[in-house]
């Protein structure tokens, strides 16, 4: 179990990690979602892995499992779910504006540009 | 247990709401109720300032739960400084940007300004690990939607950047905070400064880890090199009000090193042995010699600013990396420093795009109202190269004298003073050309350019012209705030030591949080 557990995380961050460095949105996003997954069963684990065992006190029962990764979890969900929506609102107006996904800089200098107000 | 100290999250928290929801279509009223929401933040911020001043610790537990299970929201001398200098700062730029009429140019934008000091409020209070990651979000999050604020191609490739790299950073954090979960079962600083205290030599790994994966996650928000990839181009492109309100940002990820590593892992604990001297130091040096550089090879004067905002923030690392008293109450005085000159520098920046039209380092005819925008430029530019008489130089005198006699004295002191002379040179070469030069041009046959250029139409931007008086109001405000800090540098620096010497002693804070009644168990040994 915790084998499994551990080695999900390793190789979903290996994983996540390769597609960062892509320096395209489209994969560079993946990767990012990669991570978050990743960083998500982590935090679960970070609180010892028990197997069916309920997190709030219940009459008749001894052993527990930790509920606050449960809870950090929860949050970690919700800010990477939203994040990972901006990103891709930004990293698709990006694309669309400019017709290039690269992450990086551009290769020419550009001259710049008067603030067009949008 | 005051309530005061909640709200400087709450007041922009609802503000943010109400002005999205009631005053959607009325920039007036938006503008109305955000400086009105940001004068009682500072209102707030000074009566907290005033009250921990005597180095007592007030704190507000959030839905009245127990320290190590609730979250707690702290202020000592240190958090509540910087509240006070985020909503001082927050007035200024908000002001700069009323008169230059960034709010009319994309939407949302008094909304998302109160939302970024919220979360910036938070993470300065906030008294428990995973809260600070909230904070972090809710200032990122709100810190996308102003970057990209107005549109525009360039702003938003720079915003992909920006965004992706925060996402790693935060990502790291998460995973930092589940090794510390780990291995003390607390999130809460005050417990967990107990709880690391007691971990055997042996069994330090994981914590170590930790311990290093947090000072990765709050070197990103510093922008220390090599972590300061996002930072150039962000803030050059980033609205240039948003850039000068960004300027605190950096200082958020100070501040959370200097609070993490003095009270959770101080530096006397073998977990922390070597971090300071031997990763954070060379590294700071190396951002501050690389953000001067930066300065003087820049070819805009927005991304200048940007490099010259990696090096400031080097300079104070390489002060939180002595971990002395006298660094840390240096540091704290050159974060004040570095944050206005930065924020100036900034708004300077958007005075001479305003009048110029463009923010390219090359010769070009006398922009609108050069006289006024040179002088302010010159001022933020002496004070951010630390040339006498300005804080910076003070503030540089502080960082040398913290660094006297220790063993990296001498790479100390060379690098801090041949950056300096780098970066004045940098300044002296951008403004020279910006407002020198440009007599030395004739103006083209259609760009019929006068000196103050009060016809207003003498370049291709639409809206050039002479910047209006609010936004040299507010930048030459911020300047004299700066001249403030020079002139009362004595009782500023006192305060600092105090501050320096409250967070060595960190046994007050950790048990007027703990040690509350309604308490309900004493830390476990170890795990």
């Amino acid at each position: 179990m915790e084998l499994l557990v551990a080695s999900a995380i390793g190789v979903m961050t290996a994983a996540g990690m390769y597609l960062v460095l892509r320096l395209r949105t489209f994969p560079v996003i993946l990767g990012m979602s990669l991570l978050t997954y990743a960083v998500n069963v982590f935090l679960f684990a970070s609180g010892r892995l028990t197997i069916g065992a309920p997190p709030i006190l219940r009459d008749g029962v001894t052993t527990y499992t930790d509920p606050l990764p449960q809870a950090l979890v929860l949050t970690a969900i919700v800010i990477s779910f939203g994040m990972t929506a901006v990103v891709v609102m930004i990293g698709l107006g990006a694309y669309l504006g400019s017709d290039d996904d690269h992450v990086d800089d551009a290769p020419v200098p550009r001259t710049s540009e008067p603030e067009d107000p949008a | 247990m005051t309530h005061w100290i909640i709200a400087p999250i709450v007041l922009p928290a609802m503000l943010a709401p109400f002005i999205v929801l009631a005053a959607r279509y009325h920039v007036g009223i938006q503008r109305v109720f955000s400086v009105a929401g940001v004068l009682a933040l500072i209102g707030i911020s000074a009566g907290l300032a005033w009250q921990v001043s005597d180095g007592s610790v007030i704190y507000y537990r959030l839905g009245d739960w127990a320290a190590p299970f609730g979250i707690v929201v702290v202020g000592d001398r240190l958090s509540t400084l910087m509240i006070l200098l985020t909503s001082v700062l927050a007035l200024f730029v908000l002001l700069h940007a009323i008169g230059a009429d960034w709010d009319r140019r994309g939407r949302h934008f008094h909304a998302l300004f109160q939302f970024q000091l919220m979360g910036i409020l938070g993470a300065f209070l906030t008294g428990d690990l995973f809260n600070l990651f909230v904070f972090f979000e809710v200032l990122l999050i709100a810190s996308y939607g102003l970057m990209i604020h107005a549109g525009g191609n360039a702003r938003l490739r720079a915003g992909v950047q920006y965004v992706l790299f925060n996402l790693i950073g935060s990502t790291l954090f998460l995973f930092a905070l589940g090794s510390i979960y780990a291995e003390t079962g607390t999130l809460n600083m005050a417990d967990l400064a107990q709880r690391v205290a007691l971990i055997g030599p042996e069994e330090t790994v994981g914590i170590r880890v930790a311990a290093v994966l947090l000072l990765l996650v709050f070197a990103i928000k510093a922008a220390l090199v090599p972590l300061h990839f996002w930072l150039p181009s962000s803030y050059a492109e980033a609205p240039a009000p948003v850039a000068a309100l960004f300027a605190i940002m950096t200082k958020v990820g100070a501040y959370a090193i200097i609070r993490v590593y003095t009270l959770i892992f101080p530096p006397d604990l073998d977990v922390t042995a070597g971090l300071f001297d031997l990763w954070l130091l060379p590294a700071a040096l190396v951002s501050l010699a690389i953000g001067m550089i930066g300065v003087l090879a820049a070819q805009r004067l927005d991304r200048l600013v940007a490099y010259s905002i990696i090096g400031s923030m080097g300079m104070v690392l390489v002060s939180i990396a002595l971990f002395t008293p006298e660094g840390i109450a240096a540091a704290l005085y050159y974060i004040v420093h570095s944050t206005l000159a930065g924020a100036v520098l900034f708004l300077v920046v958007d005075l001479v795009r305003t009048g110029r039209g463009s923010v390219e380092l090359t010769t070009q005819p006398p922009m609108a109202g050069t006289a006024l925008t040179a002088g302010l430029f010159f001022l933020a530019a002496i004070a951010m190269a630390g040339l006498p008489p300005l804080s910076g130089f003070l503030g540089k005198l502080l960082v040398l004298d913290a660094a006297y006699g220790t063993d990296l004295m001498t790479w100390i002191w060379a690098i801090v003073l041949g950056s300096s002379l780098v970066s004045i040179l940098g300044f002296a070469r951008a403004g020279s050309v910006l407002f020198w030069k440009a007599h030395s041009v004739a103006p083209t046959e259609e760009e019929e350019s006068t000196k103050d250029g009060d016809d207003g139409g003498d370049e291709d931007e639409p809206d050039a012209g002479a910047p209006s008086r609010l936004a040299y109001a507010a930048t030459g405000g911020l300047l004299a705030l700066l001249v403030a800090h020079t002139v009362f540098a004595g009782q500023v620096h006192g305060y600092t030591i105090d501050m320096a010497a409250q967070l060595f002693a960190p046994d007050s804070y950790i048990s007027t949080v703990l040690d509350t009644p309604g308490k309900l168990s004493a830390p476990k040994e170890g795990n």
